[in-house]
């Protein structure tokens, strides 16, 4: 980013910044990843507080309005802001009710990936050898597979449903922690802290979780954030092909699936959903960069 | 260089095992009976039942049915669809190309666009055109490409009336194939009104599919030109007094294109996932629609092979990727 180049230093020694307002000042250089957190702790809240802010229930069916336009288009209303799909609910509180299910879906996805991600490709770069061959193989066929493919396959093995869902999800994005984590490992394990820490007694599991992992957390987070929104979109595409949530789930990507015959008669009911999407997607994406810029050594300005 | 090539393909091996292995577990892991899963809800005979347990070879030890499924594999044999009844091979063959050429005009447009706009932002670095870039490019990078195809469909087709809905070419027009490239055939058979059918059927779906990769490419193509301009090459180049074009164009762009290319390369994986929203958003006959469809269908046969056929397809394609980049880069072959 070109912004950082021309930053001015905080006021003082920057060793003696804490940690913290180090990463903050770093992260806060770059403008768009500010602007993505804002949008992001924006939807955090909207999923927090659905139930208050939604005018309606999410699956409460108005006979009497069926695909009603937004409010400021002709035929429309301000009972309805965002108009209304085709079995008459309110467009806008199932979006709010949405966002609950894309953020659970990245939470979960994120959380199980990093679990089964951060083990395997600690012990694959701690003891090398055979486990090492066994785990990265096993890793290389998965990436082996177009991911969205994998993933629906695996549904079909599983049986279509939100969590099923996510766990092929967080099967698929899983690969890319491990390699990660391994590469990280290898990279600290000869380093002298750890052969201190080894001398000094601590044993296989000390050394990996508590030595160890603690300094390949840089690119762990950033991977983190990217796989949050990559799960968000597979979650949806998923979704959209009838094998994610199911309907009358309120998850984004379904109720583009069920919108899809009206696109060219209502075209809000296609177009609000897929920009929840993209608006969540491009924040967390943009705080991803942010975090890339402030946490990657390489990057920063010396 | 040969020594090189034998070392990639022998590291390949492993892959290879494991991908016929998943494709093989995959019938095996579906819920229930696999020949009643294949019989779909119509159900078997008992008879009929042991016949096709024996048929499939179930009633082995399941090692030998897995050499069994290789042996069949190795030898082109796919399977038979249980919905067309046609040989699973077949039927891929004909809708590849589809996929094929939809993938190669995607990729045509995300190049078109994306090299030249990645030179020109590293060149004018930290400009509004720079700026504005890299925002689209991260938007195209975040881009829930079904949407997308909605979006497009609804202005391009609905409100301006400009393309077709979906499909390849338009039903007035039939020809039988004869490479399988709707744009190549109409051209064969001299036909151009069909041929501007074929391409006004390309143009969305391309759009679509070659969004994310144009995003990557872009950014791609910035940072590595970025780079490369801060050489001491390129520097050399100024003082000797070239002019700007020749030094971007010549000596700063033949390198900046080595990872580059491989970034291409690296985007089939994308492509063919993306074949799967795209191909069934415009209702396109290739190989993605026709792993959903047949998902939908329960036509596991169909799913088990093309499974296979497209991670053969991704671990090829790799393989050249990884084989042309040794060629251009001198420094791979060494390591």
């Amino acid at each position: 980013m070109s912004q950082t180049e021309i930053a001015p230093m905080a006021a003082g020694s920057p060793d003696r910044l804490t940690g913290l307002k180090t990463f903050w000042h770093y992260f806060s250089v770059n403008r768009g990843a500010v602007i993505g957190l804002f949008v992001f702790i924006l939807l955090v809240l909207a999923a927090l507080f659905a139930p208050l802010l939604a005018p309606y229930a999410p699956d409460i069916q108005d006979k009497a309005a069926f695909l009603r336009p937004p409010a400021w288009q002709e035929g429309g209303s301000t009972q309805y802001l965002l108009g209304t799909d085709p079995v008459g609910r309110d467009i806008l509180s199932r979006l709010l009710y949405g966002a609950r299910f894309s953020l659970l879906i990245g939470a979960v996805v994120v959380t199980l990936a990093l679990t089964g991600g951060i083990t395997l490709g600690l012990l694959a770069g701690y003891f090398r050898g055979w486990v090492d061959v066994a785990i990265m193989r096993v890793m290389d066929l998965i990436l082996a597979f177009p991911s969205l493919l994998l993933a629906l396959v695996l549904v079909t093995i599983l049986g279509p449903g939100l969590f099923n869902a996510m766990l092929a999800i967080a099967l698929v994005l899983q690969p890319h922690f491990a390699r990660l984590v391994r590469a990280a490992v290898m990279a600290e394990k000869s380093r002298e802290y750890v052969v201190a820490a080894k001398v000094a007694g601590a044993g296989h599991l000390r050394l990996m979780l508590a030595t160890i992992l603690p300094n390949c957390l840089a690119p762990l987070i950033v991977q983190g954030t990217l796989s949050f929104s990559n799960a968000i979109l597979e979650a949806a595409a998923l979704g959209f092909l009838g094998l994610g949530a199911q309907p009358p789930t309120p998850e984004w990507g379904t109720m583009l699936a069920s919108a899809r015959e009206f696109i060219l008669r209502a075209w809000w009911v296609v177009t609000f959903p897929g920009l929840a999407i993209l608006i969540t997607v491009l924040a967390i994406n943009l705080i991803g960069d942010g975090l890339r810029d402030a946490l990657d050594p390489k990057l920063r300005r010396s | 260089m040969l020594r090189y090539l034998l070392n990639k393909i022998a590291l390949l091996i492993p892959t290879l095992v494991g991908i016929t292995i998943c494709a093989f577990a995959f019938v095996r892991l579906l819920p229930g009976d696999p020949i009643l899963a294949m019989a779909g809800e119509h159900g078997v005979a008992p008879a009929r039942y042991e016949e096709l347990k024996e048929q499939f070879g179930y009633n082995l030890p399941i090692w030998q049915q897995y050499a069994r499924y290789v042996g069949e594999v190795a030898t082109g044999d796919f399977g038979v669809s249980i919905s067309s009844k046609r040989p699973v091979l077949e039927e891929f063959k004909t809708l590849f190309p589809a996929t094929l050429e939809l993938s190669f005009f995607a990729m045509v447009f995300a190049m078109v666009i994306g090299i030249p706009a990645g030179i020109f932002a590293a060149v004018k670095r930290g400009s509004w055109f720079d700026q504005s870039l890299m925002g689209t490019a991260l938007v195209g990078y975040s881009m829930p490409i079904f949407w997308w195809g909605l979006l497009l469909i609804i202005f391009f087709s609905g409100y301006l009336g400009w393309t077709p809905v979906s499909g390849r070419i338009g039903l007035q027009f039939f020809f039988k194939p004869i490479t399988g490239f709707m744009t190549i055939d109409s051209l064969l058979y001299g036909k151009w009104d069909a041929f501007r059918s074929a391409l006004s059927h390309l143009v969305l779906p391309s759009i679509v599919l070659g969004t994310i990769p144009l995003a990557v490419i872009a950014r791609q193509t910035r940072s590595a030109m970025l780079e490369v301009l801060g050489e001491d090459y390129v520097r050399t180049a100024r003082a000797k007094g070239l002019s700007a074009a020749r030094v971007i164009g010549v000596h700063a762009l033949r390198n900046a294109l080595i990872p580059v290319v491989t970034t291409i390369g690296l985007q089939v994986g994308t492509l063919l996932a993306g074949a799967i929203l795209t191909e069934t958003i415009f209702a396109w006959p290739g190989i993605g629609k026709w792993m959903v469809d047949s998902i939908f269908k329960r036509d596991y046969v169909v799913v088990q092979s093309g499974l296979l056929l497209i991670a053969l397809i991704v671990m090829a394609v790799n393989l050249i990727v990884d084989v042309l980049y040794a060629v251009i880069n001198p420094r791979i072959r060494a390591a």
